[in-house]
C-alpha cells in the first residue's frame, strides 16, 4: 500500500506549511487526486490517521476531491470527458488524446489555526 | 549526500525548494494556506537529480515494472548474456525482502545493488539515489532498475529513468492494461513475456492487449518476447540500442557546460 507513503510526503509537506505560517494547529487539509493518480483517496484518508498522530496534523480533517478525467484530442482538437480505462475522444472516437485533467495529486490548501492572533503577517488578505 | 553536484537533497532542506503559501483568512477565523503543490514533489525532485546523474555520463536508465513472476530478472539475465560484450551494465534491484534476483544477476558477471524494502511496495527515487551512489556511471552505458513486482504501486513514483518498460506475462491474461490504467499509461514500451507459452494459453490474444493499450491512449510499442527461447528478443535489443543511441545524440546536443541543468519530466 503505496498510499501511506504518499501520505507520509503529504505531511512532510503540511509541517512545513505549519512551521512557516508559526501555527499551533492544522485544522483541514484540501487535497486535489485524479482517478489516474494511481492513489485511493479512501486508502490516503485511513492512512492519514495513523500517519498524523502525535504531529501537528493530528485531527485536522482530510478533505480530498476526485478531479475528473478529461482529454484533450489530437485529431479533433475537443476536451471530452472520459473514463480512466477508456481514454477515448468522446466526439470523434479517436484513441490519440492528452490526459488534460484526472492525474493529479495536489495539495490545494491548508487551514491552520495560530497561538496568539497577532499583527497581520505579511501576504495576508483580509475581508 | 551527493558528492558528485552538489545537490544535497535531504529531507531536512527540502523546503528551501518551495515558495512560500499564499494566505487568506478563513469564516472560522483561521487562516487558510494555498500550495498548489504535487504530494510527491519531494520524490519528484529528487528523480530529477537522478535523471541528472544519469544524462551527464550519457547512462540509459530503464525501470522494469510488471506483477511478481512475471519475467524481468529473467529479461536482465538474458539481454546481459547478449549485450555484456558490446555496453558495460548494471542492474538496481528492488525486492521487499532477499538478494536472490542480485545474486542472479551478479552471476552473469555485472555488478547488481539490491535495494531491499521491506515493507514499501515500490521502489522510490531516494531508494535509488542511494544505490546509484555505489555505481560508477562513468564506467556504464545502461543501469536496468528492476522495480518491486507489483502492478500498483510503482506507478505512481518517477525515478528518474529515462523510459519506463512494462512486462506483461502471457500467464497473466491479456485484460491486465485496462486493470492496471495507471501502470500501462506510463509504459514507453510493452514487452508481452513468456511468449513461448501462447500456443499453450490460446485465450491470450495479443490484439487484445493491443486493444486495452489504445484505449488508454497508449502508443507504446508492444514486443512478443520470450527469455525461455529467445523469440523477439532481436526487436528488445534492437530497442535499447536506438535508445542508447538516441540519449548520446540528446545529451551531445547540450553544451557540456548547460548539461547539469534539469531535463524536461
Ligand atoms: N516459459 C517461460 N518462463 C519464464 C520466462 N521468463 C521467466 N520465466 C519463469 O518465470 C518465473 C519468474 O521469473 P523471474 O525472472 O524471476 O520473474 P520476476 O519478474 O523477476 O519476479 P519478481 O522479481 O519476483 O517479481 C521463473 O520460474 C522463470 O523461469 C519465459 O520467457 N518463458
Ligand atoms: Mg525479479
Ligand atoms: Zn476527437
Ligand atoms: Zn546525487
Amino acid at each position: 500500500m503505496h498510499e501511506l507513503a504518499v501520505c507520509q510526503a503529504l505531511i512532510e509537506q503540511v509541517k512545513l506549511v505549519a512551521h512557516e505560517q508559526h501555527a499551533h494547529r492544522v485544522v483541514e487539509i484540501n487535497i486535489d487526486i485524479g482517478p489516474l493518480s494511481g492513489v485511493e483517496a479512501q486508502l490516503l484518508e485511513q492512512a492519514f490517521s495513523i500517519a498524523s498522530a502525535g504531529t501537528v496534523a493530528d485531527g485536522a480533517r482530510l478533505i480530498s476531491k476526485t478531479t475528473p478525467v478529461r482529454v484533450n484530442c489530437r485529431s479533433c482538437g475537443q476536451v471530452t470527458d472520459a473514463l480512466p480505462t477508456r481514454l477515448i475522444c468522446a466526439n470523434c472516437g479517436d484513441w490519440q488524446t492528452r490526459v488534460v485533467s484526472g492525474d493529479e495529486l495536489l495539495l490545494t490548501t491548508v487551514e491552520v489555526s495560530r497561538n496568539i492572533p497577532t499583527e497581520t503577517p505579511p501576504g495576508i488578505t483580509e475581508h | 549526500m551527493c558528492d558528485t553536484c552538489g545537490c544535497n537533497v535531504t529531507h531536512g532542506n527540502a523546503h528551501l525548494l518551495q515558495p512560500g503559501g499564499k494566505l487568506e483568512r478563513t469564516d472560522s477565523g483561521h487562516e487558510s494556506v494555498s500550495v498548489l503543490r504535487n504530494l510527491l514533489a519531494e520524490n519528484d525532485h529528487t528523480a530529477g537529480h537522478n535523471r541528472q546523474h544519469f544524462d551527464r555520463h550519457g547512462v540509459l536508465a530503464i525501470n522494469l515494472m510488471s506483477s511478481p513472476g512475471s519475467g524481468k530478472t529473467a529479461l536482465l539475465e538474458a539481454t546481459i548474456d547478449a549485450l555484456g560484450k558490446e555496453l558495460a551494465i548494471a542492474v538496481i534491484e528492488g525486492d521487499l525482502e532477499t538478494e536472490n534476483d542480485a545474486e542472479r544477476i551478479r552471476r552473469h558477471g555485472v555488478k547488481a545493488i539490491q535495494i531491499t524494502t521491506g515493507s514499501a511496495c515500490h521502489l522510490d527515487a531516494h531508494m535509488v539515489h542511494d544505490a546509484l551512489h555505489r555505481l560508477d556511471l562513468g564506467q556504464l552505458d545502461i543501469v536496468f532498475i528492476e522495480n518491486v513486482g507489483n502492478l500498483v504501486c510503482p506507478a505512481s513514483f518517477d525515478l528518474g529513468q529515462h523510459h519506463n518498460v512494462t512486462l506483461l506475462s502471457v500467464p497473466e491474461g491479456d485484460d491486465k492494461p485496462a486493470k492496471y490504467p495507471v501502470m500501462f499509461r506510463s509504459a514507453d514500451l510493452v514487452l508481452l513475456s513468456k511468449s513461448d507459452l501462447l500456443p499453450v494459453l490460446d485465450d491470450f490474444q495479443p490484439s487484445n492487449a493491443r486493444r486495452h493499450l489504445q484505449a488508454l491512449a497508449s502508443s507504446a510499442p508492444i514486443i512478443e518476447i520470450s527469455s525461455k527461447t529467445g523469440a523477439g528478443m532481436d526487436a528488445w535489443l534492437h530497442w535499447l540500442l536506438e535508445e542508447t543511441a538516441a540519449l548520446e545524440h540528446r545529451i551531445g546536443a547540450i553544451d557540456p557546460t548547460t548539461a547539469t541543468s534539469m531535463p524536461a519530466p
